[in-house]
Order: structure tokens, then sequence, then C-alpha cells
């Protein structure tokens, strides 16, 4: 097992290489030279010259991709054209607003999809399954930063029960956690209902029937934990988008987190901080999937076994 | 001869298994309602120059009738600058469906190419293929996009290409997964036995059996590059104004959420109803053609 | 006491099933499974249910337990008692305690039997700590009794269904099934799906268990030989029906039907081994459309127009022998082929 996450990590250097040069690479084909930006309609071409040097952007791309990686390996994302602070800092302050942001959202999502899908699975083409379905196509039809917008109107100022924006207590982080979480949870509806019809007709569940185990434990013991096993892989690749989603949600709700930073950033043509705060997040991602891997090696015994021998 | 009767049957064939798809199509209730739906909002959007006019009704501005609630005048209300909402819905179908029509298209391409190479060609090209179709999808979709617009810079165009750019590695697996499960295929094998060229054999043989497959994930995907591309005009990295863009219109309405919620709910409502109705025939389509994938 | 308790039992049986009708509701068509079966089974017998593959044997055997799935199953019939209890009108926990500890089943293919995600000794275990109430930790003491009893050591107890080879994930089925001696047994052809030479390890462990705790058993199979080999008494079923009852003796010596005979005519001769199989030609008729006489007449070599046109019943022609076939109604005298040559 040990060895199965050792070569996973070591698969992930040419990855995050990877990601680091697509993203450095889309950022410096960004129009206009931000040295113009910073230096003025004055500057001459010798200050020019010298601002280019200190700012990082002298020789090519490949150079520059080098140098930046370099500087990454030693926690450097270089510094905001606009603010002029270090982008690493800015990273890291940010980023527990968006993991809290993105670890509720992903706690709604599960809380409200497992339930929903196996309720729709047991009861196969009941109303309540025909219900749990057209849930989820709505969810998944739905702009989350609309359903954001709608939140926010009905909870916040309607009813003014909920804050309509920032960070401050427990209680604003609901609205956006509901907003990126409802997508996935359709998602998730889907998929639990589907892995969970799999197992329901899987042999097994019959030979526990026929020892004598209740309808609810070969439900939730002996099937769901077969069924959980494609929704934990699910739920890894859906990472990337909860983390997607959250940036919708924190323009809607004025939440401090990374993606009010890269949007505010790109408004502000501000490239170390977009590029930075990217290429972390990617990070973040795939790292996130490598754990996910792991856990489903554990769930799933014969994938474990497969790493073990 | 021989050869005309294989070309009858295998007509036949291509015919009565495209059939049999339409048969199981229209038992589908949902799918039904999708594609009623999406002939009207087409349709809508097609005809959308002959009731209104671009410059007066959609873009012109008209202060003395601005902020008015839906009445029987203006069925949706009207904006902050006077214009009507709804002409504005109807003409900003034309710009969801062709941003999400072409961002898909743009996907389709590039990624059905470059996974049909991969599976048939192998080794080291399909590793690579596929681990830059692993970078890909790390990055987040919308940060993709967003990191895209910003770079190539805000108009339709960039729109287009960057939600496409960011919704190709999708395509990469289904085709690579399709031609490695016919590629073995005995007929495959035959061709190569008559010493046809590579080239044709994936076009004659191996991508005709992928396609309903690819159809399936387009028609789910051009629902989510809609909803992709109205993400990135509200975050205003869209069609520029004063275009009557869906995302741009909630971003717009957004600033009057408090006193004229109507102005955020339209342009939504248009919205879900689009991708529902995409969702709604695209899964009607999985259904049809391909029923291993059914539930 | 034991004793008495003997006497006392001998002539209540531990199975009792009367016109048992299974029917699957499917959207091609209503599927006639199992039309109007009766079977009555005493303690510590053996009973061989025979017939070829869709004639509703393991319907039958999963309508004993109430497991017919539902939908689209329909199940109806006029009794249903395992140990003297109506399992008929049982609420679901009554059920639930009935099944595994009074009636238990061994299913026909061991690879899917076992659920992947959980060890052998939890799968053992559960049934036992579900009706011997015992605590999880005594109840896994007992599963590795149980492994041991099947020959598996007790040191596997912690290993997952995929690291057994099949005839060892058999043995860990025997095992669930038999941990907490039931008064019924049904195996659902157990050897079917496994090596031939690991057939006849499995089928002699069964047998042994079965005699060391005194279970009644049913043995689902197309095999005559296993029948030969295991049971004290023999049903034939062809297409829901059945079609011969009697002991093993009366059925394989006294063969009365048809289908039986045909069922012995497929099997090589040893005696003869230069005589050609006579199969049973053509197919089992469709059972969402059978026909309204007898469903074995369109194969059968000694079948008249009479017999597609009224259904016979099962008869008793002496001793525990029954025979469903109208050629003994018309003539008292009639006689198979096997018969006429075994004299």
């Amino acid at each position: 097992m040990h060895r199965y996450i050792i070569k996973r990590l070591l698969m992930l250097i040419p990855v995050l290489l990877g990601v680091a040069f697509i993203i450095f690479a889309i950022m410096s084909v960004a129009e206009g030279d931000p040295v113009y930006q910073v230096a003025g309609p004055d500057a001459t071409e010798e200050q020019l010259e010298a601002l280019r040097e200190e700012m990082g952007l002298n020789g090519s791309l490949i150079e520059r991709y080098f140098r930046y990686i370099g500087n990454l390996l030693k926690g450097d994302l270089g510094v905001s054209y606009v603010t002029k602070l270090d982008v690493m800092q800015l990273y890291l302050q940010r980023l527990p607003n968006t993991l809290r942001l993105a670890s509720i959202a992903m706690l709604v999502a599960v809380a409200l999809s497992v339930p929903l899908g196996i309720v729709a699975a047991v009861n196969q083409n009941s109303w309540k399954d025909t219900l749990a379905m057209i849930l989820a196509l709505l969810g998944l039809s739905m702009p989350n930063f609309w359903l954001g917008l709608l939140l926010m109107l009905l909870f916040s100022l309607k009813l003014g029960w909920l804050p309509s924006g920032g960070a401050e207590g427990f209680t604003s982080v609901i609205l956006p956690a509901v907003t990126v979480g409802v997508g996935l949870a359709a998602l998730l509806t889907r998929t639990t209902r589907s892995s969970m019809l799999d197992v329901l007709r899987q042999d097994y569940l019959r030979t526990a029937r026929a020892k004598g185990v209740s309808e609810r434990k070969v439900v939730y013991v002996h099937a769901l934990r077969n069924a959980l096993i494609p929704i934990i892989t699910i739920f890894g690749v859906q990472f990337s988008n909860v983390l997607g989603g959250s940036v919708l949600a924190e323009t809607v709700f004025a939440w401090p987190g990374v993606g009010r930073l890269v949007v505010d950033a790109i408004d502000q043509r501000d490239i170390p901080t977009v590029t930075g705060a990217l290429i972390m997040t990617t990070m973040l991602v795939t790292i996130v999937n490598l754990l996910v891997d792991i856990i489903y090696a554990y769930v799933d015994p014969r994938i474990k076994a497969q790493y073990t021998k | 001869m021989a050869d005309n009767a294989e070309r009858v049957s295998k007509l036949y064939k291509k015919r009565s298994s495209l059939g049999m798809a339409w048969r199981q199509l229209r038992r589908n209730k949902g799918a039904i309602i999708g594609m009623i739906l999406l002939i009207f909002i087409i349709a809508g959007a097609l005809l959308a120059p002959i009731v209104y006019d671009y410059n007066t009704d959609v873009i012109g501005m008209n202060v003395r009738d601005r902020m008015q609630w839906p009445s029987a005048e203006h069925i949706c209300g009207t904006d902050d600058l006077g214009r009507d909402i709804f002409a504005r819905i109807v003409y900003g179908a034309r710009y969801s469906l062709a941003v999400g029509l072409v961002a898909v298209l743009i996907a389709l391409v590039i990624g059905t190419v470059l996974g049909a190479a991969a599976g048939y060609i192998g080794g080291a090209f399909e590793n690579v293929v596929m681990r830059i179709c692993d970078i890909f999808s790390s990055i987040p979709s919308v940060l993709m996009a967003i990191a895209v617009v910003s770079s190539l810079g805000k108009s339709t165009i960039n729109l287009m290409i960057a939600v496409g750019i960011a919704s190709t590695a999708p395509f990469v697996r289904v085709a690579r997964a399709a031609v490695l499960v016919v590629k073995d295929e005995e007929y495959i094998e035959a061709a190569r036995a008559i010493g046809q060229p590579d080239w044709k054999i994936v076009a004659v043989h191996i991508i005709p059996n992928c396609l309903s497959q690819i159809i399936v994930q387009a028609t789910l995907r051009v629902g989510s590059a809609i909803i992709s591309a109205a993400q990135l005009s509200f975050l205003g990295l869209g069609v520029p104004a004063p275009a009557p863009e869906w995302g741009s219109m909630l971003s717009a309405g957004r600033l009057f959420i408090r006193d004229y919620s109507y102005m955020t709910l339209f342009p939504g409502i248009a919205i879900m109803i689009t991708v529902l109705s995409l969702n709604l025939l695209g899964d009607g389509l999985r259904d049809a053609l391909d029923p291993k994938l059914k539930r | 006491m034991e004793n008495k308790g003997k006497e006392e039992i001998t002539d209540r049986e531990i199975l009792n099933i009367e016109n048992l009708r299974v029917r699957f509701e499917t959207e091609d068509g209503i599927v006639y499974a199992v039309n109007g079966v009766n079977l009555k089974l005493g303690y510590r017998k053996t009973l061989g249910l025979v017939g070829e593959t869709g004639a509703g044997k393991t319907t039958t055997a999963l309508a004993m337990l109430r497991l017919v799935p539902d939908p689209p199953g329909v199940v109806e019939c006029d009794r249903l008692e395992i140990d003297g209890q109506d399992v008929r009108g049982m609420s679901i926990n009554r059920l639930e305690d009935v099944r595994g500890k009074d009636i238990s089943m061994i299913f026909q293919d061991p690879m899917t039997a076992l659920n992947p995600v959980l060890t052998v000794g939890e799968q053992i275990a559960e049934s036992i700590e579900i009706h011997e109430h015992l605590h999880k930790d005594e109840a896994l003491k007992k599963a590795g009794d149980m492994l041991e009893l099947v020959g598996i050591p007790r040191a596997r107890l912690g290993e997952y269904p995929h690291q057994f080879s099949g005839g060892m994930k058999q043995r860990v089925v025997i095992a669930i099934a038999l941990a907490c001696n039931p008064k019924l047994l049904i195996a659902d052809e157990p050897t079917t799906a496994l090596d031939v030479t690991i057939q006849a390890q499995v089928l002699e462990l069964m047998t042994e268990l079965k005699e060391k705790y005194n279970t009644s058993m049913i043995m689902i199979t197309h095999d005559l030989g296993i029948v030969a080999e295991v049971c004290d008494e023999v049903a034939v079923m062809y297409a829901g029906k059945i079609v011969e009852q009697g002991s093993l003796e009366e059925v394989f010596g006294e063969t009365l039907h048809p289908y039986t005979e045909g069922l012995f005519n497929s099997l090589p001769n040893i005696k003869n081994r230069t005589a050609w199989l006579k199969p049973i030609h053509g197919l089992m008729p469709d059972p969402t459309d059978l026909p309204p006489g007898c469903a074995f007449a369109p194969r059968c070599n000694y079948a008249t127009e009479e017999c597609s046109a009224s259904c016979p019943a099962l008869k008793n022609m002496g001793g525990t022998h029954f025979v469903a076939c109208s050629a003994y109604e018309r003539d008292p005298d009639f006689l198979l082929e096997r018969r006429r040559k075994n004299g």
C-alpha cells in the first residue's frame, strides 16, 4: 500500500509541472505588455527594460517558466502587480475561507444526495423515484450563481434569516455552501441511484436476505458499502468543479476566498496573482484526487489487494 | 456484386439501428418534452429579428420605460435602461445557443480527433495525450475558461474558444474509450487484412461506431457549455455589453435584486429551461443509443 | 427425551407446500414460472428437485423463503409451512427470524453469492449474531468453527471473497447456510459452477454435515447422478409443474413419466458405451405462452391428440409414487419403453 502511495506521489510531479506550464503559458500570451501598465505611458525604453528584469519578464517563455518553477519550489509565487504583496501570502490568506466553503458545500451535497439516491433506487419507478430524479435534473440544469441569487433574495433580503454576504459568523457560510452544493448533490443523487440499482440486483444481497438480515441492514450495510465505491470516485472528480463553483458563489456572496482573489486580479490584470492562484488551486485538486484514490483503495478490498501484493 | 450486397446489408443495418433508437426516443416522455422545448427556443432565436428590432428594442435605451414590473405590455418587465427584458431574453437565446454549440463543436472536433488517434495509435502518443487530458481535467473548468478569456481578451469568439477548451477533455476520453472497444473487433482486423490505410479504417469503421456515444456526450455538454458561458458573462468576462447575454443580464439584475427581483428571475429561468431541455434530450438519447448505460 | 421428540416429529413435515404458483409480470408479458406445486418433506429426509434449466426449481425454492423479487414476482399458494409454521402470513420480522435459522439456502453461483466488501468471517458471523444473539467477538469465534468445519483454516476468517477459489467460496457459502443449524437446507445446484473434481468434495461435505446435524434437505439439480447419491425422494419438475414424484427407488426403478424417461435417456449408458445418447428433442415451452394441455406433449414420443387438449393432474400410482400423465388414464397397463426393457 505504501508503495502504491509513493508511486502515485511520483506520478503527481509531471502532472503538476504540466499544469503549471499550461497555466503559465496561457497567462503569458495575455494581451498587452504588463510593463507598460506598471511603468505608465511616459517611461523610456531603458526604464521599461529595467522594469522587465525586475518583474522577471525577460527571456523566453521556457526560461521564465523554469525560473518560475524554481521560485515555486521555494514557495515563492512572485509579487502582485497591484498590491505589491506576496502572492503566496495572498493565496494562503484566502485559502481557509475557500476550503471552509468547499467542505461544507460537499457535506451539504452528500447529506442531500445520498439519502435521496438510496430512496430513489429502493423505490425504483415509484413516485419517490420520479420526484428525486426531477429534483436532480433541475439541480443539474440550474446555473449555480442564479440559484445563489434566488437564495439570497429569499433568505436574506425577504426573510432576513441569513446574511447576504461576507464571512462573519457561521451563518454566513450557509447560503454560499448550498449554492455550490446543489449542483454536486444533483450529480451525486444520480450516481447514488444508478450505483445502488446496480448493487441491488446482485446475488449477494439475496444471500444476506436468506440468512435473515433485515431489509434495512441489507440496504444500508450490504448494498450501500458496495454502492459507495463509484460514489467516492465521483466525489474526487467533482472536487475540481466544487472549487470552480465556489468562484461564482464567492462573487455572489462577497465571500473572501480564492475565487474572489482570482476574479478581482483578472479585473486588475494582475497576472502573477492569477497565475499563482490558479496553479495552487489545481495542485490542491490533484492532491485531493490522490487522497480520494487512496480512500477508494481502502474501501474496496479488491483494489487494496492489488497493491499490497 | 458481392460488394453491393454487402453495402446494402450494411445500410440496412445502419438504418434499422437508427430506427430502433428513434422508436426508443419517442417512447421517452422526458426526451419528447426536451425536444419540443428546444424547438421552441430555437424557433424563438431564429425569429427574434422579425419581431424585435435589435437597435431599438434590444440595445436601445428608453429611459421613460425603465424599471417596469412585468405587465401586459412588457411580460418580463423592463431593465434599468428601459429595455424590454423579454425581447432581450429572446435575442439572448441566439448568443447562448451559438456559444454553447460552437464551444462544443470545438471541443468535439479537437477531442474526438485526439482521443481517436490516441486510442488507435496507442503507445507513447496515447500516454502523452491522456496525461495532458489529466492535467486539463484537474484545472477547474471555470478557472480554465477564466484564464483563457482573460488572456485572449473579452469577446464572443474568445468566450467560445475558452469554453470549448475547458470542455475538450471529456471528448478525448469518450472517443479513446470507444475506439479501444471497437479497435480489436474482427471487422477492423478484416479491414486491416485487406490493406486499408489507417486513416480510412479510423474514418470509415471506427468513428461511425463511436458516434452514438459522442452524440450523447455532445448533447449533454451543450447544456453545461451554456452554463459556463453564462458564468463567465456573469463575472464580466463573456459577451461584452450591451449585447443581451443571459449571464450578463443576471449580472446587471443583481444590482437591483432587492427592489426589482424580476430582473434576476427571468434570464435565469431562460438559462434553466434551455439547459433542462438539452439535458432531457441528452438523457433520452443516451438511453436510446446506448442501452448499456441505461440506468 | 431426544427419542421422544423424534417419534413426535416423524408424522409432521418440515415442509408442506400446497398449490404454489409464481408468475413474473414483466413488460414483455407474464412469465408463468411455477404453476401449482405441492411438496411435502419429512424430517431428516432429502428431496431431489430435478428438471432442466427454466423448469421453475429455483423459483420454487425462493418462494419457500419468500425471496421472490416483488415486483415483478407474484407468489400465491394455499399453504406454505416450514416446521409447522405458516410462512405465508408471517410478519417481516418473524420471517427474518425464520430465514437462516429454520430454513437456509445455498445458492448456485458461489462467485456472486458473497459480498465482495465484507470479510468471509463477517459474513458467516452475521447469521450467528442475528439468530443466536451473540456478541460480535463470540459470533466471529463460532464463524471460525464453521470455517474449520467446511475444511478451511480458521486463519482465513479475515480474508475477502476474492481471495478464495470457486470451490472455497462454495464452502464459505455452505458455512453461512449451516451456521445456525437450520432444520431445512435448500441447496440450489451447489456444484454446477464448480470443477468436476471439486464437485465430489463439496457434495460429500454437504451430506456429511447434513447427517451430523440432522438437517432435512432439498437438493435442486439437473444431475441425476447427484440425486441417486444423496436423495431419499425425488420430484421431477417440468414447465413449473411436478410431473413425477416418489421415493428414489420408485422414480429411478419404476419410472412413470415420459419426461423422466427422457432425462435418463440423455445420460451416457455405462453398460453399453456404443449406444447413442437419446436427447429429448425440442425445447421447453415458452413460459409466457404455455400450451393448454400437457406442457410436455409437444416433445413427448407417446403423446396423442388428447394430451394437448387437457392438463393431466398428479395421480397416485401406488405407494408414494405420483405421476401426471394421461397415458395411464387411457390405458392402466401403459408402460414406458424403459420399463419394458428393464422388465
